[in-house]
């Protein structure tokens, strides 16, 4: 019986196993951040210890920058603090940061791949729970609190828990207007968002092996919101086609190419679970709810109380009541105030042409607040190279810096009230964009320009040729 | 190691958090992590929340509880340490619930917080019996697998490994990655992408 990516991996970079019956595994790539770093450099210090291997350990800020007015001293106080707190750590521990006036800075998630840092067969981590996103290169990367950060920082290693593999196989083709965003969604929807806890999930099938990169960013990237702290495709062609060239790509790139082919899933390894989901069955998808399992086709109705469990009723009424919504109604029509378009979910290249194709010779909608913000430095240039600024701008958005932004709202992107927002981040939790009552309906970058310029939630697939 | 300390139960009051699926965004809201220390957190745990009124959290009769129920899921989302670092400053030690996000998990028990597991019936069971007398005294007994009430006991999952080092007061994984010493070393070097792929894997 052949071996998923993830068992070899796992095997290659085992240290040890431990009394608790953990693995000690090493970690090929550390990424650090602003937000959940500061405490762990104080634990190294308490310690006395220093960092393991800062060769392998690269820091950025995205969670609190602000994504217009990035002048220092920041206006906001304790975001300041934060900045001064990981030029200190990082200058002090001897890493390298990518500072906001570096053009290699961005979400953590977006810039790890455009460096090249991001490799297939490798284990990564960083205190973030979209870690999985760099999963799309074949890479086992894991999402881990302040307290794994500093274990990481000093030691080059995590201590986990083995994970079990389900296989996702995606089949057959999508329909115009359905992107990688809808894709996820679904299987959130299918699965649940707890199904995939003590899973690794592999993602597969044509659906998967037809897209890019960055939609299987996508993808991978939502892996923790169906509970799976990893997700994963197995790397081929389109992996290394993108890899090759960049600043951290190997040199030596056939030698490397021949070790990652080794390490993909082989054709009759063992899966502790196999799905398969049909390509066809996905519409453009919208989370109606509070938790990101909670969605629908667009041309589908809310469903109905007794759809569910007896157990599941309560948290359902919750989001009922909490999003002002009826069981039955349909979303298409629903107006709303705000559409982001950002994060390390759909902040890439080419989420900005998606929606840029939708916002091209329209205009947001009167009393729709839009926002555009690239998930890095190099995104906002490539997109500016190619003039989608000017498409946005042209039509209402506002054309941002790079940063993480209204996803989570550290900076000053926030919602007001009970506002309702069209986003194509990651979690529609209740608060999760700034306003402790606000609202969030999660969907692909396009359906996003399509709701900023209709005012309401729209069918992408009426406004796209 | 000077973080680990011999944890085989948790004794105190409880509080019940009814409700499933309850994210670490709800627990200890984003803006509260604009801070170098984990230190004020405790009076931000469950904010907005609390701020829609009758939150389990503000009721007198749950003042001083040290250990959490919760329904399915609890700890979703965000990777945030914050989160359980928010609830033992409000005065948590440990959880019982019928299931725990993955990240969270393992946030608590490197901060050793023990996180067992009931069924869904015993859940139900628990949580009416600390409603009914929330006065009284809990006891999470790692060794036993079991969480006791006045009513009685019932039965609670906890792994072999964060189990046995709770008890044995060995949870700290600082400690126990740093003994590993050179081994660290070897394994990296058998890693082709740590050479430039000079040796083929």
């Amino acid at each position: 019986m052949g071996k998923t990516l993830l068992h070899k991996a796992w095997d290659q970079h085992t240290v040890r196993q431990l009394p608790s019956g953990q693995t000690q595994l090493f970690i090929g790539l550390h990424l650090v951040h602003e937000v959940t770093s500061p405490q762990a450099f104080q634990m190294l210090r308490e310690r006395g210890l220093k960092v393991r291997m800062p060769e392998r350990t690269f820091a950025t800020v995205d969670h609190i920058v602000p994504t217009d007015l990035t002048e220092r001293p920041f206006i906001d106080d304790l975001a300041e603090q934060m900045m001064v707190a990981i030029e200190q750590n990082t200058s002090e521990f001897e890493i390298p940061l990518y500072n906001i006036d570096d053009k290699r800075q961005g979400v953590v998630h977006v810039i790890g791949p455009e460096l090249g840092l991001t490799q297939p067969g490798m284990t990564i981590a960083c205190g973030d729970s979209h870690t999985s996103t760099h999963g799309a290169f074949g890479a086992v990367a894991f999402g881990i609190g302040t307290s794994q950060v500093r274990d990481v920082l000093a030691t080059q290693c995590l201590a986990m828990d083995q994970l079990k593999v389900r296989r996702i196989v995606v089949n057959g083709s999508l329909s115009e207007g359905i992107y990688a965003k809808d894709v996820i969604l679904h299987i959130i929807g299918q699965l649940g968002v707890n199904g995939g806890v003590g899973y690794g999930y592999e993602y597969a099938g044509s659906v998967i092996e037809a897209m890019s990169i960055e939609e299987r960013m996508t993808v991978c990237n939502m892996s923790i919101e169906g509970g799976a702290r990893v997700g994963y495709v197995n790397p081929d062609q389109t992996t290394y086609d993108y890899i090759k060239g960049r600043p951290h790509a190997p040199k030596d790139f056939d030698r490397a190419v021949e070790w990652w082919n080794s390490m993909a899933s082989d054709a009759d390894a063992d899966y502790d679970d196999v799905v398969e989901i049909n390509g066809a069955d996905i519409g453009p998808t919208v989370t109606w709810g509070i938790t990101p399992a909670q969605s629908v086709g667009i041309d589908q109705a809310l469903p109905e109380l007794g759809d569910y469990a007896d157990a599941e009723r309560v948290v359902v009424q919750e989001a009922f009541d909490y999003m002002d919504f009826k069981p039955g109604q349909k979303l298409a029509g629903t107006k709303v105030d705000v559409a982001f378009i950002g994060s390390c979910t759909n902040g890439r290249l080419s989420d900005l042409r998606e929606a840029a194709k939708v916002a091209r010779g329209r205009k947001v909608a009167a009393g729709v607040r839009a926002l555009v913000v690239p998930g890095s430095q190099e995104v906002k240039a490539a997109a500016e190279a190619e003039g989608l600024h000017e498409i946005f701008e042209e039509a209402g958005f506002e054309w941002r810096g790079a940063g993480c932004s209204m996803c989570l709202a550290m900076n000053s992107d926030k919602l007001q009230g009970r506002e309702l927002c069209a986003s194509s981040s990651n979690r529609n939790f209740k608060g999760r964009q700034g306003s402790p009552t606000g609202r969030t309906l999660l969907m692909s970058p396009a359906m996003v320009a399509a709701a900023a310029v209709s005012g309401e939630v729209a069918d992408v697939r009426g406004l796209v040729n | 190691m000077e973080n680990s300390s011999v944890i085989a139960n948790v004794t105190g009051s409880a509080v019940v958090v009814r409700g499933g699926d309850i994210d670490t965004d709800r627990i200890i809201p984003a803006r509260y992590l604009r801070t170098v220390t984990f230190e004020n957190l405790g009076e931000h745990v469950f904010e907005d929340d609390r701020a829609q009124g009758d939150h389990p959290f503000d009721e007198e009769r749950y003042q001083g509880a040290s250990i959490l129920l919760a329904n399915a899921n609890f700890g979703c989302g965000s990777s945030r340490e914050h989160a359980p670092q928010a609830l033992t400053r409000w005065g948590i030690n440990a959880f019982v619930g019928e299931s725990f996000a993955e990240i969270f998990y393992g946030n608590c028990i490197a901060m050793g917080l023990p996180c067992l597991r009931v069924s869904a019936e015993d859940m139900q069971t628990l949580m009416a019996a600390v409603e009914s007398d929330p006065a009284q005294e809990l006891v999470v007994d790692l060794e036993a697998r079991k969480v006791r009430y006045a009513g009685g006991a019932v039965a609670a999952d906890i792994a072999d490994g964060p189990r046995e080092q709770f008890i044995k007061g060995n949870w700290d994984s600082l400690g126990q990655l740093l003994d590993a010493g050179d081994q660290i070393g070897e394994t990296a070097a058998g890693l082709p992408y740590t050479n430039g792929f000079a040796v083929a894997g």
